[in-house]
């Protein structure tokens, strides 16, 4: 049994972050069986690409409610940029339904200053709102690796961890209970995002 | 808000580091990937690498320096050169590479950027575009000339044209890289550079030119870049990322420092 199941869903960075794993020595494997994943200690939902898409093949292989049981029954779960944004309700993104596993919705950036270019794609900090176990080695200054058009908007702000700038202030960091999603890509964010991989490969799911 | 990007550029033939001065004379300098992890760990924020191997039957050597690469380097890497087709693409992206980089296939096949694009997204191809200084004529309007294999080939398409072109077609992002400037290390081409990334709405790398921090300075400011490329002044040691970031931070840019 793998400690860790990467969703396997053809969402576009699943060897990257494989990568990173191996990397930091942390077994993991790359599955889209349901039978695999729900034998995992812990789960991450990656994904770059399509809302629409995206779902379509989630529910098709059955992953849409391996995720959900994985959720309810307390397994740790870390989303990914896309894999973030589908966890919400609904995305703008193609007006999808989504998981809904956090309720809100994903907007797409709507800027007024027209130097700044979409998608907010390249390196930006984060400002912690609130602290998390995954979280604990982030430091001020520290800068992640952004590429996306929209982002997460839960409805409870108390799902909201962290904030990215630009322009407005748009959440970078969601969770809930045993769940943790990230806007940004901890695979291509050098140490600082390796850090958060290696915090979520001990984290028991429990808050602070 | 964003960072500006420091990208370092390798040029890679039958799988060594070259540097090219003016694209005439190259001579290679050493192993890519040691190269490559140096400057991750000194917080490079991103990698290109060119694969300048002439012949096509060493092309596979490149694939394995692009998953040597992949497994020791956690920031985003593109790949260029050679790419003929949207296959060629999707070989280099599930060896690891985030983007890839397409130029003079790019020119002869234009669909080739709206079939990448479809296929892994627009934040994963990048348009290169080598650009000649021609002056202000009937087929060039901008002054600017796009040209091919390595500046030998003029194409007769205008620089600014075929960056709007690119875009829309789906690229991600545009490297414009100076003929002029290439291997000088007098600076990058400002008002090319400006000239392009006020007329499209997709970030703008500059290439070509960059010889000091001050360098880098001005082509991220005055000329509008979102990102520079720099080669020969990282590859003879002559400043480390580190001591490039601190010069521009210093300066008041919002640039990425690794511990």
């Amino acid at each position: 049994m793998a400690m860790i199941a990467i969703i396997d869903y053809n969402a576009g960075n699943l060897t990257s972050v494989k990568r990173a794993l191996d990397y930091l020595g942390l077994d993991s494997t790359v599955s889209a069986d349901p039978r695999v994943l729900r034998s995992a200690e812990r789960l991450i939902f990656p994904g770059v690409g399509h809302a629409t898409s995206a779902m379509t093949t989630l529910r098709e292989r059955g992953l849409d409610l391996v995720l959900e049981t994985a959720f309810t029954a307390g397994t740790p779960i870390l989303g990914i940029c896309l894999g973030t944004q589908i966890i919400l309700s609904r995305s703008e993104e193609g007006d999808t339904p989504c998981l809904g596993i956090i309720e809100g919705n994903v907007p797409r950036f709507k800027l007024t200053d027209p130097a700044l270019k979409i998608p907010h794609m390249g390196w930006d900090s984060v400002r912690l709102v609130r602290q998390h176990p995954v979280l604990r080695d982030i430091k001020p200054g520290d800068e992640f690796y952004f590429v996306h058009s929209f982002y997460p908007q839960p409805s409870d702000p108390a799902a909201v961890i962290g904030l990215g700038d630009y322009e407005i202030e748009f959440p970078a960091i969601i969770g809930r209970n045993n769940l943790i999603a990230l806007q940004f890509h901890p695979e291509k964010s050098a140490s600082a995002g390796l850090g958060i991989l290696k915090n979520f490969s001990t984290w028991d799911g429990g808050a602070c | 808000m964003l960072s500006k990007r420091i990208i370092a550029c390798l040029d890679v033939r039958d799988g060594n580091l070259a540097k090219s001065v003016k694209f005439v004379d190259t001579k290679d300098i050493g192993d890519p990937v040691a190269a490559a992890k140096r400057y991750y760990e000194e917080g490079i924020d991103e990698l290109v690498f060119y694969d300048i191997t002439a012949s096509s039957d060493k092309r596979n050597i490149m694939i394995d320096t692009v998953s040597a690469v992949a497994a020791q380097v956690f920031i985003p890497f593109s790949v260029g050169g050679g790419l003929r087709t949207v296959e060629d693409c999707t070989a280099v992206r599930l060896a690891g590479a985030e983007k890839v980089n397409v130029n003079t296939a790019a020119v002869a096949n234009p669909r080739i950027i709206a079939q990448t694009a479809a296929l892994l997204g627009s934040q994963a191809v990048v348009l290169s575009m080598d650009v000649l200084r021609t002056g202000v004529g009937a087929r060039t309007p901008s002054g600017y000339e796009i040209v091919t294999h390595g500046g030998r080939t003029r194409t007769g398409l205008d620089a600014l044209a075929w960056a709007r072109e690119g875009e829309k077609l789906g690229a991600g992002e545009l490297v414009v890289n100076s003929i002029d400037a290439d291997g000088t290390r007098d600076g990058y081409e400002i008002t090319l550079t400006r000239m392009i990334a006020e007329g499209v709405r997709i970030p703008v790398i500059a290439s070509g030119g960059g010889g000091n921090p001050d360098h880098l300075y001005e082509v991220l400011t005055a000329g509008r870049a979102d990102a520079a490329l720099v080669a020969s002044i990282l590859h003879y040691k002559e400043y480390t990322v580190r001591e490039i970031k601190l010069a521009l931070r210093k300066r008041g840019l919002k640039v990425r420092l690794a511990e």
